[in-house]
């Protein structure tokens, strides 16, 4: 290869690089940790979404053997996994036929002939699948939450079973975040069961159809809860939030406050009606996430399918229970098992320590290799400054992230990138020593570093690649930095060092190296 | 011509080889009874936790914020200083089933007391027992997972008495590493663990390039030396490059310590140590225990 052939690759692989990274700020992707964002990794809670479908189902079978006239004493939940069915002998084939027929994911574990009591199961199958479901299903949703809360370039995917990954980027208000995003949203509706006082039922004296649940009463900065009201209500509710088309934020012109309006679909507002119609002077719970919000009295039939949902919010409250509406409800609780938040403040602070961190090094190293190698050491440096800009391109071009970690990557690249350009001069100066003469030590240097740089740079990108394949976020930008680092300093100390000896130096009668 | 080591440099490295051993051996020794009486300092990444960075407008009185952590009843609360006086971190240890409830109490404290113009929660790291463990084995294996790689890489290319030094060198290089990291009670995060991977990737570079040369020199010249003259001389001819490399990576990490954030900083160390003592192995360590182990076998047949 001549020395104008060789000038020709570098220049232009230089001209490419700098397209690929001015402007800098657009091209070079920055991590979580320099931007600030946040970095979430959420557990969906799959064992509920099995319990909340075998509720489902009790709810079913209930509304179905009513409506095919099979008596029974009880359907209930036992445990986390069984239902039980207690009816009457002559009812028992029946109630089979109509669970084979309807419910094939149900399989019958037992019969009490004693207490004729029918014992079920979810399949394996279907345990599994109601699993999947949740998961996916709470992507879908919190994806949706997101979307409608606002936040440029998001992440979202799915992590081993049953975990989900969130990345998002310069998010200002990541505590609103979290609250949005882990918010399980399910919405349902219970008529109160006004035979029963709240303090009789909480000493013991409550329906097993019944259950208790409160509503919380905040203080003035709505951070800390000064009164936990109790409510009877009917265990099974009457209509949920899988029916609601629509949700959105309206200020009640009585009190000047924000409520959020809901509208169901048709089917939604045929039950409401039916509901409101049926219980005219009982009190309708609006229930979320387990807690009353209100359960005001309903005054007459309501039509249209319309609701409020009332409380005591403040605009912005209002406003991301609308989106979690909207959004839909989480098929199960998730709970935070990993959170990094880095405020913009502290990125910022981070790249500028790295920066500085960086031309200082860079500097001490080009000093000593100036000084050490004389002409050649400046070579050197000439190959160290294209490798940072080489090292920048390739992170553009395969859309790497840029990570503190990853910087400090830089750095260390920039100690052992010149150990390329120590061992072949050391060995230019070894075949010297011998005798040689300079054009000749300057070949043989360069043929016989070339194993020991290969077998050094290959072992450090397996140890690069392991890191990748094991880190998360910001250790991964440190090994893919590190491991472009590395074949990036390859070429510039090998190859265009080389270049510049030949041109300088192959086809002159050269009395010494200035080595 | 500047050189640092001087060119006939002719130091009898083998003959040393049981200061070496020794000195290593104490020092592996000691790491080991360190990890196992004092144990591992873990940071949230590994043990779980929460860890709040907040910046303050001015130095803030570390017992007044103590106090009030305390009073929140969140089990152990460490509180330091972090970067400069005008910097903290709250780590609360405990981690409960909602770690959110954890951050929000922290801050609404914080909040409370110093008022939203005053503080800045700049960082918030959360980690659950779950991943807590998780990372522990994800690490360890990503440890085992690269000292195996190299094994392989140099038993392919060298002989296995070879990747068996340089292992043996890493191990040795880790251990200590670990072991000063114990004895200054610093923290074991996932940053620590990247360093570490690294110092793995650089000291094995030095050992290669000494390993290089015993392989040249055992070619070009078989049977004329002695395999003890032959290890001494690729030490001694490749000793200026290894100080060489070991200075500018030295000086480059050293800008990494004193100039790259307190955030880094941990990061940092663990590179200063690892190449200092990487270095030393590569050129005490690796050689020495080729040579040990070969005159061994060949004692034996």
């Amino acid at each position: 290869m001549n020395s104008k052939f060789r000038w020709g690759i570098i220049i232009v692989l230089i001209m490419v690089s700098l397209y690929y990274i001015f402007p800098l700020d657009k091209k070079i992707k920055l991590g979580l940790d320099l931007q600030g964002g946040m970095h979430v990794i959420l557990g969906v809670q799959v064992d509920a979404a099995v319990d909340a479908k075998l509720t489902n189902t009790l709810t079913q079978l209930k509304k179905e053997f009513n409506a095919s006239k099979i008596k029974f004493t009880y359907i209930k939940k036992i445990g986390d996994s069984k239902i039980d069915i207690a009816l009457p002998e002559d009812f028992i084939g029946e109630a089979r036929k109509i669970i084979e027929k309807n419910y094939p994911y149900l399989r019958e574990t037992g019969l009490d002939k004693n207490n004729n009591i029918m014992q079920l199961m979810f399949t394996q199958d279907e345990i599994k699948r109601t699993e999947n479901y949740a998961v996916e299903q709470a992507i879908q949703v919190v994806r949706n939450r997101i979307d409608q809360f606002g936040v440029s370039e998001p992440l979202i995917q799915k992590q081993g079973e049953t975990q989900i990954l969130i990345q998002l980027p310069g998010i200002n208000d990541p505590d609103r975040a979290i609250d949005l995003i882990g918010k399980t949203a399910q919405l349902r509706f219970h008529i109160v069961d006004e035979n029963i006082n709240p303090r009789d039922a909480l000493d013991g004296d409550l329906p097993f159809d019944d259950i208790i649940l409160y509503e919380q009463v905040f203080d003035e900065t709505r951070t800390k809860i000064i009164q936990k009201i109790p409510y009877v209500l009917k265990s099974d509710a009457v209509l949920t939030g899988e029916y609601l088309v629509d949700a959105g934020v309206r200020i009640s012109p009585q009190y000047n406050e924000p409520y959020v309006s809901i509208r169901f679909d048709s089917a939604g507002a045929k039950l409401f009606d039916e509901i409101t119609a049926d219980n005219v002077g009982k009190r309708l719970a609006i229930v979320l996430d387990d807690h009353v919000y209100s359960a005001p009295s309903i005054r007459e039939r309501i039509s249209g399918g319309e609701a409020q949902i009332t409380g005591n919010f403040t605009m912005e409250e209002a406003k991301d229970l609308a989106i979690v509406l909207r959004a839909g409800s989480l098929p199960a609780p998730v709970e935070i098992l990993e959170n990094r938040t880095v405020g913009p403040s502290l990125g910022l602070d981070s790249i500028n320590s790295g920066v500085k961190a960086a031309m200082i090094g860079v500097i001490l190293v080009m000093l000593f290799m100036a000084i050490y190698y004389r002409v050649a050491g400046l070579f050197s440096v000439f190959a160290l400054l294209l490798n940072f800009i080489f090292i920048l391109a390739a992170m553009s071009l395969f859309g790497a992230t840029l990570t503190l970690p990853g910087i400090a990557g830089l750095i260390l690249i920039i100690g052992m990138s010149v150990d390329a350009n120590v061992l072949i001069f050391e060995r230019i100066r070894e075949e010297i020593r011998l005798g040689r003469t300079p054009v000749n030590a300057i070949e043989s240097g360069y043929e016989r570093a070339m194993s020991t740089i290969l077998d050094a740079n290959i072992t450090t990108l397996i140890a690069a690649v392991v890191l990748f394949q094991f880190g998360t976020g910001p250790i991964k930008g440190f090994a893919v930095t590190l491991s472009i680092g590395i074949i990036a300093s390859l070429f510039t100390a090998i190859f265009v060092t080389r270049t510049i000896f030949i041109s300088l130096y192959l086809n002159k009668k050269l009395e010494r190296v200035n080595i | 011509m500047f050189e640092i080591i001087k060119k006939n440099i002719n130091i009898d490295f083998l003959s040393r080889v049981n200061l070496f051993f020794i000195v290593s051996g104490v020092l592996c020794i000691i790491s080991l009874l360190l990890i196992f009486s004092k144990g591992f300092n873990y940071g949230i990444d590994f043990a779980g936790g929460t860890l709040v960075q907040v910046r303050f407008n001015q130095p803030p009185d570390l017992n007044d914020i103590r106090n009030d952590m305390e009073k929140l009843d969140m089990g152990d609360v460490i509180i330091q200083n972090f970067g400069d006086e005008n910097g903290i971190i709250i780590r609360v240890e405990r981690t409960g089933t909602n770690l959110q409830e954890i951050t929000d109490k922290v801050q609404h404290k914080l909040l409370d007391t110093y008022g939203h113009d005053k503080i800045i929660v700049e960082r918030v790291e959360q980690v659950g027992p779950q991943v807590g463990d998780e990372l522990k084995k994800k690490a360890f294996l990503a440890l085992i997972y690269a000292l195996i790689g190299i094994l392989l890489y140099i038993t392919v290319r060298f002989e296995f008495v070879f990747s068996v030094g340089a292992v043996a060198a890493l191990f040795h290089d880790v251990l200590i590493t670990l072991g000063i990291f114990v004895l200054l009670g610093k923290e074991i995060n996932l940053p620590i663990i990247a360093a570490l991977l690294t110092i793995v990737g650089y000291s094995l570079n030095d050992t290669i390039v000494v390993f290089d040369r015993i392989r040249e020199k055992i070619k070009s010249t078989a049977g004329k030396r002695t395999l003890r003259e032959t290890i001494n001389m690729s030490i001694n001819e490749t000793l200026s490059r290894t100080v060489l490399t070991s200075l500018t990576t030295l000086m480059a990490v050293l800008a990494l310590y004193i100039f790259g954030g307190a955030v880094i900083n941990g990061f940092a160390f663990t590179l200063l140590i690892g190449v200092i003592i990487g270095t030393y192995s590569s050129i005490g360590i690796a050689g020495s225990l080729v040579y040990f182990m070969k005159t061994r076998k060949i004692a034996k047949t």
